[in-house]
């Protein structure tokens, strides 16, 4: 039997079980097995796609090892955020400060991968020596010319939220750097989009068919120039709003650039993404007029696949757990759209607009939960006798072990799962794990686990008949 | 052979991983066991991720979850909260505390936490605690699996009356070897403590409610008989002999110990057997004869396809000697030994291995370094032209790039399906890992070819 934590009782909401709101933003529970990680990860998740800037884990290996190539966040062009590089700090620089290593290291790889800016990220340690990090940085900045930025990502400093906040402040130091010539009235930034398998390349081109023009994806493919002359564009567009609504909060104060919500997932939100940047535009109804045609072509394209699943789909149950409240709106409805309820629904960060939003959209009884842990999922899913998951790589095993279809929709899928295609690509794999044969042979479907063998007597009398 | 430790000012792409992984690992290796580690919240995170794409399974490490507060003022009141909530929700018989570099870095005084919680906390059936040290800045992931394994050791082992039992620390092997090891030793009809056993526990059966404990794990009880065991037989030319788990017995209880290499290939095999034939007084089993047999008639029938074959080896040091052994018993050559770890005694322990086997005058020149990044590994087996990569799968961009294969053995390996049940230890694990070389070459050079051959 599985006790929540009381102290985390607060954190578990039943839609139409009267209760007020949902307890979130708080720090993890000491010894709950949280599934969220550190500031420095919000931070790295975030300033990785900058493809061809050199990131530099400033700390011991761990930090550095474990998020060695570890999104799909694709690149056009250079390839070095691919790479993992650390200060590799020893006993001897903890005890005398691992400035000189730092400046040493830097200086090394900026000769050697010539990258076009350097982002050094603060681990939980460098915040308790004391090396002035932004020192070293200016240092170094002058003596090689490019934007070295610290990013304050010490891991204890708050949660995985602080961590995009940090990221946030650390772009905010290249914008508005650049020129911005040859940038249309009817533009954007994309926000939040992370290049996983190709995504921002999808929403670029139904942008472009649109005729507005993407200056940047600040945190998809994203290079450093174009971050530079990010400032010049007439929207913000923020999907993962957890992440990324400070950085357009930010634009908006300096630049003026108002932004809007979005999200890419399901037919839907797409839609209403496409929509809502077309009305922005409104002094251009082309846009408007093409937004349609696109969607209309796009969605007679994928609809008769999706009703093909549906058909298979329909009541069948689903739990979802992932980082930002926002994306688990859209996987709602996207299930909706093939026949599948959402029984449970969780994030690791949503904040308390978020929960309410999404208890709103979602049916009675269904199990609302921030900042959940393992044996919390694993009691929800098997209450709710649930025929899939969606969530990340440490969510997985969760599912697979108690004999649970799975989608993944974190950072390590391979098949895009944003916009229209994004959505028959989604389909297509909620479809191939529910409806795979392997199910009926897990233990939670068996009421035994060993095949009966019938009496050797009967056996034998069997045989003799057929004979 | 020329032997190099290179200090780069940066690490890129590190061929080594953190101390508390390698504690974690091993604490998951005792049954009943919950690893906590006393730090940030993304220290455990991480872990379990980093581990969960190598084993499939799902692994739970908790936090004691530092804040800017508990940075400052100390971690007492997490450490407490944690080890309550740990208690309530998974009912383990130990919580086994690692300490991150946070935790080391602020000073945290363990001993003086464990005091005062049990101080305040203590009741019947209460789970025990143990810690080990690990800060992250000294030491690799393997430092940390061994001081954790020592650490288990110091904690449960009591004295008693001398058993015929053996204690066998093999150092971070895969579950297939684990379960190997007891076959093995269970066929010499030779009661032993296997620790860690992580056999079952990160690779095991489906199940229908979450098990808080999974099932598997080598029991207390049999760590506690540790120190009235016959012998402690520990896997690792490059251990530091004073710091390990069998030290500590011989030198506490007087186990005597004796240190083999891991048992990959023929003759570090052979030695482990030979010595489970004295300590058992059994003669080897004859399903192993047979192994050793079938292995030694399959190299006869292999060994043209691999001689001569320039191989780039790289992973954790002992490994590494244990691959070198083996590679040199089949005719191919190591160009390049690379590891991160710097114990200083890979390129002695390489010697070792190498000494009976005849040297050609046409073989090639063996570098060996510790200390190196992937980046180094890349930049050396450029320049060496090998014909395949050996080792785990973070080596795959280099093979990528070289465009030749990469025969993937040891941790992690995070491209493939199975990688924890990889066989690499004794006879059969030696006939797997010769059977996977020799079809990679062949594959390469059906592939490479224009005729198509259909006949190898």
């Amino acid at each position: 039997m599985i006790n929540i934590i009381p102290e985390r009782e607060g954190q578990v909401l039943r839609k139409g079980e009267g209760q007020g709101g949902i307890a979130c933003e708080k720090k993890s529970t000491a010894g709950s097995v949280s599934q969220r990680a550190c500031v420095f990860c919000g931070s790295r998740v975030v300033l990785y796609p900058i493809s061809d800037a050199l990131h530099v884990v400033h700390g011991p290996i761990g930090c550095a090892a474990y998020t060695w190539d570890i999104r799909g966040a694709l690149s056009s062009g250079s390839q070095l955020h691919r790479n993992s590089f650390s200060t590799d700090l020893r006993e001897m620089d903890v005890i005398y400060g691992g400035e000189k290593k730092l400046r040493a290291g830097l200086c090394e790889l900026i000769d050697e991968y010539k990258p076009k800016a350097a982002f050094v990220y603060s681990t939980c340690i460098v915040g308790v020596i004391g090396d002035d990090v932004e020192a070293v940085c200016r240092t170094v900045e002058k003596e090689k010319g490019i934007p070295v930025i610290p990013v304050h990502s010490e891991g204890f400093k708050g949660t995985k939220k602080d961590g995009y906040r940090a990221a946030c402040e650390a772009v905010g130091t290249l914008l508005g750097t650049g020129a911005t010539d040859g940038i249309s009235p009817h533009s954007v930034n994309i926000l939040g989009d992370f290049n996983l398998a190709g995504e921002t390349w999808i929403i670029r081109k139904y942008y472009e068919r649109m005729g507005v023009q993407v200056v940047t994806c600040i945190t998809g493919d994203a290079k450093v120039e174009d971050i530079r002359r990010a400032h010049g564009a007439k929207l913000n567009l923020v999907q993962c709003s957890g992440s990324m609504t400070h950085l357009a909060k930010m634009m908006e104060e300096k630049y003026g650039i108002p932004f809007k919500r979005v999200s890419y997932f399901g037919i839907e939100d797409m839609s209403a993404a496409l929509y809502d940047t077309a009305k922005f535009f409104s002094d251009e109804p082309a846009i408007m007029e093409k937004a349609q045609n696109l969607v209309r072509e796009e969605v007679g394209a994928i609809y008769p696949q999706l009703q093909a699943y549906r058909e298979e789909l329909q009541g069948k149950k689903a739990a979802i757990y992932v980082g930002g409240s926002f994306k688990a709106f859209s996987l709602v409805r996207a299930l909706r759209l093939i026949g599948m309820q959402t029984a449970v629904v969780g994030s690791q960060t949503g904040g308390p607009e978020d929960y309410k939003q999404l208890a709103e959209i979602c049916d009675e009884g269904t199990i609302i939960v921030d900042d959940s842990n393992p044996l919390e999922l694993a009691k929800f899913v098997l209450e709710k006798d649930v025929d899939l998951f969606i969530g990340g790589v440490k969510e997985r095993p969760i599912a697979y072990k108690l004999g649970v279809a799975f989608c993944d929709h974190n950072h390590e899928r391979k098949e895009p799962l944003a916009g229209f295609e994004g959505m028959l690509n989604f389909a297509r794999e909620v479809y191939s794990s529910v409806m795979s044969p392997v199910w009926q042979f897990v233990p939670r479907r068996q009421r035994s686990m060993v095949p009966v063998m019938p009496e050797f007597d009967s056996m034998v009398s069997q045989i003799e008949d057929a004979v | 052979m020329s032997v190099a430790e290179s200090k780069p000012a940066s690490c890129r792409n590190a061929c080594k991983l953190c101390t508390p992984l390698g504690a974690c690992l091993a604490f998951r290796g005792v049954e009943g066991a919950v690893p906590l580690l006393h730090g940030s919240q993304g220290c455990s995170t991480y872990i379990r991720r980093y581990l969960i794409s190598h084993f499939r399974e799902p692994i739970d490490i908790a936090s004691s979850n530092f804040s800017e507060d508990t940075a400052v003022f100390g971690g007492a009141a997490n450490f407490k909260a944690a080890v309550k909530n740990l208690h309530r929700q998974y009912e383990p018989e130990l919580i086994a505390v690692a300490t991150t570099c946070l935790a080391e870095t602020i000073g945290e005084d363990m001993n003086r936490l464990f005091y005062e919680y049990m101080a305040e906390n203590w009741e019947e059936g209460h789970p025990q605690m143990l810690h080990v040290s690990t800060p992250s800045y000294r030491g690799t992931h393997m430092d940390g699996f061994h001081a954790a394994v020592r650490g288990i050791v110091e904690a449960l082992a009591t004295t008693g009356s001398r058993a015929r039992r053996i204690n066998l620390f093999p150092g971070m092997v895969s579950t297939a070897d684990l379960r190997h090891l007891k076959e093995i030793l269970t066929d010499f009809s030779l009661p032993c403590t296997l620790l860690p056993d992580y056999s079952q526990t990160m690779d095991g059966e489906g199940w229908s409610e979450y098990e808080t404990l999974p099932t598997g794990g080598t029991p207390m009880k049999a760590i506690a008989a540790c120190g009235s065991s016959q012998l402690s037989i520990e896997f690792g030319h490059t251990l530091d002999r004073t710091k390990t788990a069998g030290e500590f017995l011989q030198e506490r209880f007087h186990v005597p110990r004796r240190l083999l290499g891991l048992p990959i290939g023929i003759r570090e095999t052979d030695a482990f057997f030979e010595l489970l034939g004295v300590a058992s007084g059994h003669t080897i089993p004859s399903r192993y004869q047979q192994e050793r047999g079938r292995f030694v008639d399959s190299l006869v029938d292999g060994h043209k396809y691999v001689f001569g074959k320039r191989a780039v080896v790289y992973g954790e040091e002992d490994l590494v000697v244990g691959l070198v052994a083996f590679l040199l018993e089949i005719g191919v050559e190591p160009v390049l030994c690379a590891s991160g770890g710097e114990s200083g005694r890979l390129a002695q322990a390489i010697e070792t291995v190498r000494a009976t086997i005849p040297t050609r005058k046409s073989s090639a020149k063996m570098e060996i370094r510790g200390g190196v990044d992937f980046v180094d590994i890349r930049e050396q087996a450029e320049a060496l032209k090998p014909d395949f990569l050996i080792g785990n799968s973070k080596g795959y961009s280099i093979a990528r790039r070289l465009n030749v294969p990469l025969v993937r053995v040891g941790f992690p390996i995070h491209d493939r399906l199975g990688g924890q049940r990889i066989l690499h230890l004794g006879y059969r694990g030696a006939q797997q890992l010769f059977d996977t070389i020799v079809n990679t070459l062949m594959e390469r050079k059906q592939e490479d070819s224009e005729v198509g051959y259909s006949y190898l």
